[in-house]
């Protein structure tokens, strides 16, 4: 994992310097974040916590919290209460 | 020379602290054990590809999936790179593969905006080097947390890794439209190869294949104006 991440760093870095990227592939460079944190969030929250309901306001939360740009560390930490309350409650 | 790098880096690294953290509190209640996290932390320095790493482990996602995607993933970093090589030409080739570890967002910007043609090494490192330190000891930190917690917050904890990707995608939509329509195919093409009952991938599959496909589909038919400029 370590050479998966440093390659794509060292190579443009020692070698490529000339190299100039379409605009096409610029593009899919740019949508590539988005793109890979949505796959990664969806359909997977639904399984994460014993009910998907409760995983789903988790995540309402989180993005509440995101929304109003608390850090981070806050974010999860109010997603994580959140699911600790609902699966007492419900 | 270093000590100003050093002070030009310091908010970057305290802004760190708490995402090692959680990255390390989120890995050790996925159940991968603690070395590993913090070797992940030492070797890879790269964020949100750690974030990506871990779902995919705890997901069961084969080698090969999680390879792919990582590399796509940070596959924009060579953009910061290539652009990064404009400042630092004169330097050896040797000196360029050992900083080009320390590169993220956050180092690549401070680079990017120096009005300077040609930063001075020892900058350079002192710019790399505690960010590094504050993420290395911030995982190790969140890893001792993690594995104290009580089971009782462990179930709570599944969320963690969710919210954390929430965490990181929310900003990125909230400043461009585009990506936000990136998203709403990418959840669409992730559902339908989750749910149907034509395909019967893994998870890590879907997910690097879902990533693949929003993107180039994204970069053809998607515009990018209308985003808003800067963090």
């Amino acid at each position: 994992m370590a050479l998966v991440t440093y390659i794509p760093r060292m190579f443009p870095l020692v070698i490529l310097s000339d190299l100039e990227l379409t605009a096409f592939w610029r593009r899919f460079l740019y949508y590539i974040p988005p793109a890979a944190l949505s796959a990664l969030i969806f359909p997977g929250i639904l399984g994460a916590t014993d009910s998907s309901i409760i995983a789903v306001i988790g995540g309402i939360v989180a993005a509440i919290m995101a929304y109003l740009k608390f850090n981070l560390l806050t974010i999860v930490l109010s997603a994580i209460a959140a699911v600790f309350l609902f699966q007492y409650l419900i | 020379m270093f000590y100003q790098g050093v002070k030009k880096a310091l908010p970057v690294a305290i802004g760190y602290l708490p995402i090692a953290i959680t990255f390390g509190v989120v890995a050790s209640s996925a159940g991968i054990p603690a070395r590993m996290i913090v070797l992940m932390s030492l070797m890879v320095f790269a964020g949100a590809s750690q974030f990506v790493a871990v779902n995919l482990i705890a997901s069961g996602a084969g080698i090969l999936g999680i390879i792919i995607t990582i590399f796509f993933v940070n596959l924009r970093h060579i953009l910061m790179s290539a652009t990064t090589s404009e400042k630092l030409k004169k330097q050896s080739k040797g000196w360029l593969a050992l900083i080009s570890f320390g590169i993220t967002d956050e180092s690549f910007s401070i680079i990017a905006t120096d009005p300077r043609e040609d930063l001075p090494r020892a900058y350079v490192f002192g710019l790399i080097t505690v960010p590094y330190i504050a993420w290395v000891s911030g995982t190790a930190a969140g890893v001792l947390i993690g594995e104290s917690l009580p089971a009782l917050l462990e179930s709570s904890m599944e969320i963690a890794l969710y919210a954390m990707f929430v965490g990181l995608l929310i900003p990125e939509i909230k400043r461009s439209n585009s990506k936000l329509k990136v998203v709403i195919l990418a959840v669409f093409i992730s559902s339908a190869l989750s749910w149907s009952p034509f395909f019967n991938l893994s998870e890590g599959w879907i997910i690097t294949i879902t990533t693949l496909v929003s993107a180039i589909f994204a970069a053809r038919f998607i515009k990018v104006e209308g985003d808003r400029v800067g963090k």
